[in-house]
């Protein structure tokens, strides 16, 4: 079976982020914003397991931060949530529009 | 040596602690016995400042017959650079240890009397913690050792002065006594600190014992830069030396930064008592005498301290004849006599024989410091009865107030010269040093004297004797204490109580006895014993012209009598210039409105408004627009947050991928 050259591996992790920053911008759900950064988080990790692979494949350097991403994403989204549920007690919403007083 | 004389440090420190505690829990719960805590604190220093004394005159003071200078501790305070610094410091001399017991005893007495004087006034606390904090600075501005030092003391000083002074802060004429003393006193010292910095730049040190050293030293570098370098065609060393001259006038009132002197007995009696009569208003001749083997090493500078202290000697005397308040002519007859220690400084030399000016001129301040408290004590007694300030109301008062006559007229006596009350030994030493080194002055002195002999018993006999004693007590007159009427229950009889009394009982024996004192083997120019004798055809002249004044003042005013007024108006226009103190409050009031507010005062306020905060409205306004230009920026929208973002990452990209190479 022939190997997937790398470019296309780039192609899907930048339509990944991509795809992660439109929605992070359309959406007003900050579940579904919380998800789009998963998206673009994990394009990231995508690069890094496949630059790791093709071009330095005798290190883990890659793998290793990876894994890292993953850890924080992880905390990161228990922070989060609970950031949404204690907006969702004081304005009775989680969009993002409607939480806006903090401006000019 | 370092440690015999560290206690000293708490003669000055005891009235600190009192007055922190006074000023924060006085009102509130100490009101009764805040006098007590104020005096008793004082007391310990006293004797402390005795047992100083004792040990400096008379133990270990004097080395191979010289007395020394002590550093009693010393330590940096403000490090500029290594080399330049500012240090705290105590140091221990005669006359800094005759002023330590000047200031404490009179402070003491002071506060005893004020004990009665002060009772059941509102702000008793804060009297006495306003006394604490005088009676700190003064004494902290005795034992300075760097020049520096005496001048944050000096300013210490002058705060309590300006807050003593407006103590009855509801009356609009001390307020303003107050404000005039503060500023006419500041802008001497604006002098004084200019003064300071010429002398310690050139010598290159602040440590007044090392700046001494330097520039009395004909060959040092220092002594060469500052005597070629010069000015306007003074050299440096004149300029400096007249400029801190010129803070050592202001303080002193000396003529013509006197005006403030005689509004000041706006204060409380006991105050004019401490400070303007006998330990702020030395502190001018303290300075110089502190600084004195400097001012020696120029003539110049020399001659003018003579000539201003020996014409505002006599100018001052000459109107203390004329006034009619009785705090006033004690006002005037305080700069009178601080003139003659002026110029006995200026007319001496510094070591030797020829220094007898110096000592002369300390034995004076000595010896004044008790007399003329004592007589602004005794004024305070027949204020205290009389409520009034105005001779015209006195008279008589020697049978209803037997106490306050008997040391009134022994103050008055040792104030004229009379052997063998103190004034007269001092005075003889001033004169006699002036009749060795300058005619001129001798002649100023002499007459001064003569003068001085008449105002101070034409008081004396204005008050005690003149008309009968009045019959009823109830002569309030409206200028004078009206904060004093809350006495009115209870103080109609006599003198007042014995704290009152006690003051004046020992300063009159202090008026007799302190003339005795040997006082040219402790307290001299260079630190050695000095031979003099009190010499009997010499003194007759002075002696026989303040017995002739005592006479006419006498026939003026024992008696009511035609014969003063007849003299006034023969004397005419020059009665009258005297009377209104040679309009020398006018000059000024003319200069300052007329002059100086609008030609300087007033373009600068304009400068002030339109160019230096137009300068600064000019950035706010911009800074404003600028801000509301871009302040919907911050739209409170995470999402935009997140989009600028991007957005300048994607710029930082194109910069550093296609532009940045």
């Amino acid at each position: 079976m022939q190997e997937i050259p790398l470019t296309q591996i780039l192609f899907v992790s930048t339509a990944l982020f991509f795809i992660g920053m439109y929605g992070l911008f359309t959406r007003r759900n900050l579940i579904t914003m919380l998800m789009s950064i998963e998206l673009m988080l994990n394009s990231v990790n995508i690069n890094f397991v496949a630059f790791n692979k093709y071009l330095f494949p005798d290190n883990l350097d890659g793998i290793f931060f990876t894994l890292f991403i993953i850890t924080i994403a992880a905390a990161e989204a228990a922070v989060a949530i609970a950031i949404i549920i204690n907006l969702y007690r004081s304005h009775n919403s989680i969009d993002v529009d409607d939480a806006s007083e903090m401006k000019y | 040596m370092m440690s015999n004389y560290f206690y000293i440090l708490w003669i000055p420190l005891l009235p600190l602690i009192t007055f922190v505690i006074l000023g924060l829990f006085g009102r509130k719960y100490l009101a009764g016995i805040s006098g007590l805590i104020g005096t008793g604190s004082l007391l310990t220093s006293t004797l402390l400042s005795f047992v100083a004394a004792k040990q400096y005159f008379f133990v270990d003071g004097k080395v191979n017959g010289v007395f020394q200078k002590i550093v009693a501790f010393k330590f940096t305070w403000l490090e500029f650079s290594p080399g330049l610094s500012i240090d705290i410091g105590m140091i221990v001399d005669p006359i800094s240890v005759m002023m330590l017991v000047v200031v404490t005893s009179v402070s003491l007495m002071v506060h005893v009397f004020s004990l009665g004087y002060m009772k059941g006034e509102e702000r008793y606390a804060t009297y006495f913690a306003f006394l604490s904090l005088f009676t700190f600075s003064m004494l902290g501005l005795i034992l300075s050792s760097n020049i520096f030092q005496v001048y944050m003391f000096w300013e210490l000083v002058g705060v309590s002065s300006f807050l003593l002074i407006s103590y009855y802060f509801n009356k609009p004429s001390a307020v303003a006594a107050s404000k005039k003393a503060f500023i006419v006193t500041r802008f001497a010292d604006l002098g004084f600190l200019i003064g300071i910095l010429i002398l310690g730049y050139y010598g290159g040190t602040l440590d007044i014992g090392l700046l001494i050293e330097r520039l009395t030293t004909a060959s040092s570098t220092q002594f060469i830069s500052i005597t070629s370098a010069s000015f306007l065609g003074a050299s440096m060393l004149t300029w400096g030396l007249t400029l801190l001259f010129m803070g050592g006038a202001g303080k002193s009132a000396m003529f013509p930064l006197h005006i403030w002197l005689p509004d000041a007995m706006e204060g409380p009696t006991p105050v004019s008592a401490l400070i303007h009569a006998a330990t702020m208003v030395v502190a001018g001749v303290y300075l110089v005498a502190r600084m004195f083997p400097v001012f020696s090493m120029d003539e110049t500078a020399l001659n003018i301290v003579t000539y201003v202290g020996a014409a505002s000697a006599l100018f001052a005397a000459v109107i203390a004849c004329t006034q009619t308040d009785i705090k006033r002519v004690l006002a005037y007859s305080t700069m009178s006599q601080i003139g003659y220690m002026m110029f006995a400084l200026g007319i001496s030399k510094n070591g030797g024989e020829a220094g007898l000016g110096y000592m002369a001129s300390m034995f004076h301040l000595f010896t004044h410091a008790f007399f003329k408290s004592l007589l602004f004590l005794g004024a305070g007694s027949v204020i205290h009865m009389l409520h009034s300030n105005e001779m015209r109301d006195m008279g008589g008062l020697r049978k209803i107030m037997p106490v306050t006559h008997i040391a009134f007229l022994i103050a008055c006596l040792a104030i004229a010269g009379i052997p063998p009350f103190a004034g007269f030994f001092s005075k003889e030493e001033i004169l006699t040093a002036a009749f060795h080194e300058n005619k001129i002055i001798y002649g100023i002195a002499l007459f001064t004297a003569a003068l001085t002999s008449f105002y101070m018993f034409r008081l004396y006999f204005n008050i005690f004797w003149s008309k009968e004693a009045p019959t009823s007590n109830h002569a309030h007159i409206e200028n004078g204490h009206n904060t004093h009427d809350t006495h009115d229950a209870h103080d109609h009889h006599g003198e007042g109580p014995w704290v009152m009394k006690l003051p004046l009982i020992i300063l009159a024996a202090c008026a007799v006895g302190v003339g005795f004192i040997p006082f040219s083997n402790l307290v001299t120019s260079d630190g050695k014993a000095l031979e003099t004798h009190i010499d009997i055809v010499f003194s007759i002249v002075p002696v026989a012209l303040s017995v002739l004044a005592i006479l006419l003042a006498a026939s003026f005013y024992k008696n009511q009598n035609e014969k003063s007024d007849k003299v006034a108006s023969a004397l005419g226009g020059f009665y009258t210039a005297a009377h209104k103190k040679f309009y020398v409050d006018e000059v000024y009031i003319f200069m300052t409105k007329k002059i100086i507010f609008p030609f300087i005062g007033q373009p600068i306020a304009w400068a002030d408004r339109n160019i230096v905060d137009g300068f600064m409205l000019l950035l706010a306004k911009v800074t404003l627009k600028i801000s509301e230009l871009i302040k919907g920026l911050q739209s409170g929208k995470v999402q935009n947050y997140a989009m600028y973002f991007f957005g300048g990452i994607l710029a930082l990209s194109i910069l550093f991928i296609y532009i940045w190479k």
